[in-house]
């Protein structure tokens, strides 16, 4: 078993469930890769602490419990409170905090038996598109590189999860998605990733940017993988979060073995515009060769607003960001100023010091668009299209089952290349920010190899609550193909 | 329409920031380029449409119908009892404050 870290959920789950390894074994293993840092992954790790849970799930694996994620590594974007590990959401402001609780997401994969490698990076309170933004450690923060090509981001926010998946340092990671964010790393870095609809997954103990776009999802190498944790993830939580669906836990790998024969797949027009890059472009066609080949329909269908997500999304995501980051005031916890006037003035010092460039940005755009004689012509029309855009979707669905497009116009970039020029990262993230506005599940799987060997990422979005709809088309794909199966030169 | 530097020092102000001078220019660019984009918003025309402050509101009853099958009116967002269900944690909540005594959180003096 010279190769365990390249084996994924289900396949570690049945050597821990045959005995063939320990879960302390397996920690052990892992944790001897995290050495160095690879990638700039993780920012908080501890021994000890895993090896603890790894040892209560061998006690449980001794005492005959099945369940399907017991022993299983897990490592956590660092936007979720955990009381064994620090947390930062990648921010100076929260550097050395210790959360008195747990996320309930957290908390569930850590019930269900899961043992958590440590603290993922993430663009700080997850605003970013290529992980560029983390401003943690403040000694020396460095941005993830992406395992494919190490002078390459790994897109973001959720870099760090996307590059320790693709980096083989953890079978799975958690991630966030506001406008993306779980969907545009992953297809970067050519793994899986699931947004659910919007509220399936608690966000209790998730670090707020955008409460009504935030949604927590898994990360792993197959739709399989995300199934059986997305099942773990998901439920109701309904004393501590008040956008949880009160819809019943699901076994979202139910389907996953359901022949595609009649599927349905929209195709949307306006996300195959001239600024697609012609390398993912013929990734996506292939990919949807495949489908058809498999059983599937091809339906051309319309989002005409799709090029309206972007002002909208950047609109109302730093308007309630500038609400949500209001508690960051040096007084119940987090950076406080060490020098100050008064009161006024110890607000002022310990946000100016505690945020970086781009939350400042969006949380000056959040209170400019909410401010007294700009709330009805930015913010409330935003909201209006916002509503559009989701009637377009209901629309679509009622002549496609699940749609499919790219994820991003390009594959990764360079370090570097957009980090002076914000714009340029929103304007790349077109595809992903309709489905997040309309709160309706989306994925990314891995459909080939573009410019300079560099992952492409298919986009399949889901009418609501249709989770387990997509994980099918997403397995039955990655059965028929090994685009999933690639792996960076350095995770072997 | 564009803002201005006094529009910055304004926002600054409400934001609780405060930005030097490149940075302050910095930024005035870099807003107004991105408001350059957000005026496509203007030529849609919504009027009649309602905004939408949440995903929930927007879920059809159809997707409802074999999840939640109570939920005739479709989801709408919650409130709970107005019951202490939380116990009291002060020292654990206090733990990563910059600044406490007597378990009351520490502020500058603010009135003479």
């Amino acid at each position: 078993m010279g190769d365990l870290h390249t084996l994924g959920v289900a396949q570690l789950s049945a050597l821990l469930q045959n005995k063939d390894i320990s879960a302390v074994e397996l920690a052990t293993r892992m944790l001897a890769r995290l050495g160095g840092n690879p990638h700039n992954a993780f920012l908080s790790v501890d021994s000890e602490v895993t090896l603890a849970q790894a040892k209560e799930a061998d006690a449980r694996l001794a005492a005959g419990d099945t369940s399907p994620l017991l022993g299983v590594p897990i490592a956590h974007k660092d936007i979720f409170v955990t009381t064994d590990f620090p947390t930062t959401a990648g921010s100076r402001m929260l550097e050395g905090y210790r959360s008195p609780f747990n996320a309930t997401v957290v908390q569930r994969l850590g019930d269900a038996g899961m043992v958590s490698l440590g603290k993922l990076s993430c663009d700080e309170f997850a605003m970013g598109s290529a992980n560029e933004n983390v401003a943690v450690p403040a000694a020396k923060p460095l941005p993830v590189t992406n395992p494919w090509d190490e002078s390459r981001i790994p897109g973001g926010s959720s870099g760090g999860s996307a590059a320790a998946v693709a980096g083989h340092l953890t079978p799975a990671a958690t991630g966030t998605d506001t406008g993306g964010s779980i969907r545009q790393p992953a297809a970067f870095c050519g793994i899986t990733g699931i947004k659910p609809t919007y509220g399936r997954a608690s966000r209790y103990g998730m670090v707020a940017f955008a409460s009504s776009l935030d949604q927590a999802g898994p990360m792993a190498r197959s739709a399989e993988d995300c199934a059986l944790l997305l099942s773990a993830m998901c439920g109701p939580d309904l004393d501590r979060d008040s956008t949880s669906l009160d819809v019943k836990e699901e076994d979202f790998s139910r389907d996953l073995n359901q022949p595609l024969a009649g599927l349905r797949v929209g195709v949307p027009n306006e996300f195959f515009s001239d600024g697609l890059a012609a390398d993912v472009r013929a990734a996506i066609d292939a990919a949807l060769k495949t489908l058809q080949d498999q059983g599937a329909t091809l339906v051309s269908i319309a989002l005409p607003r799709t090029a309206l997500s972007i002002p909208v999304y950047y609109i109302i995501a730093p308007a309630e960001a500038s609400s949500n980051l209001s508690r960051f005031d040096g007084v119940k916890f987090g950076h406080r100023a060490k020098e100050f006037t008064d009161l006024a003035d110890m607000y002022e010092k310990t946000r100016t010091e505690g945020f970086g460039e781009e939350v400042k940005r969006r949380i000056m755009i959040g209170s400019y668009v909410l401010s007294h004689g700009y709330y009805d012509a930015y913010y409330l029309q935003a909201q209006k299209i916002r509503r559009m855009i989701a009637d377009d979707f209901q629309r679509a669905f009622a002549s496609c089952d699940v749609i499919a497009g790219p994820v991003a116009p390009t594959v990764a970039w360079k370090l570097g290349d957009k980090s002076d020029d914000p714009l340029a990262s929103y304007l790349a993230d077109i595809f992903t920010l309709p489905a997040s506005l309309a709160g309706l599940p989306g994925m990314s799987i891995p459909v080939g190899l573009g410019e300079g060997g560099m992952p492409v990422g298919m986009q399949l979005i889901g009418n609501y609550l249709q989770e387990a709809r997509l994980l099918n088309v997403a397995h039955q794909f990655q059965m028929a193909t090994d685009h999933h199966l690639k792996a960076p030169g350095g995770a072997a | 329409m564009s803002l201005t530097s006094d529009d910055i020092q304004r926002l600054a102000q409400l934001s609780r920031l405060h930005f030097d001078d490149p940075a302050r220019a910095r930024l005035l660019e870099g807003l107004n380029n991105f408001f350059a984009i957000v005026e496509q918003m203007r030529e849609v025309d919504t009027s009649g449409v309602v905004p939408m402050a949440h995903p929930i509101d927007a879920m059809p009853l159809e997707a409802w119908a074999q999840h939640a099958p109570s939920a005739t009116d479709g989801m709408a967002l919650r409130l709970r009892d107005d019951v202490v269900s939380e116990p009291n944690q002060r020292e654990a909540n206090q733990r990563s404050a910059p600044a406490v005594e007597r378990g009351l959180f520490l502020v500058p003096k603010v009135i003479e």
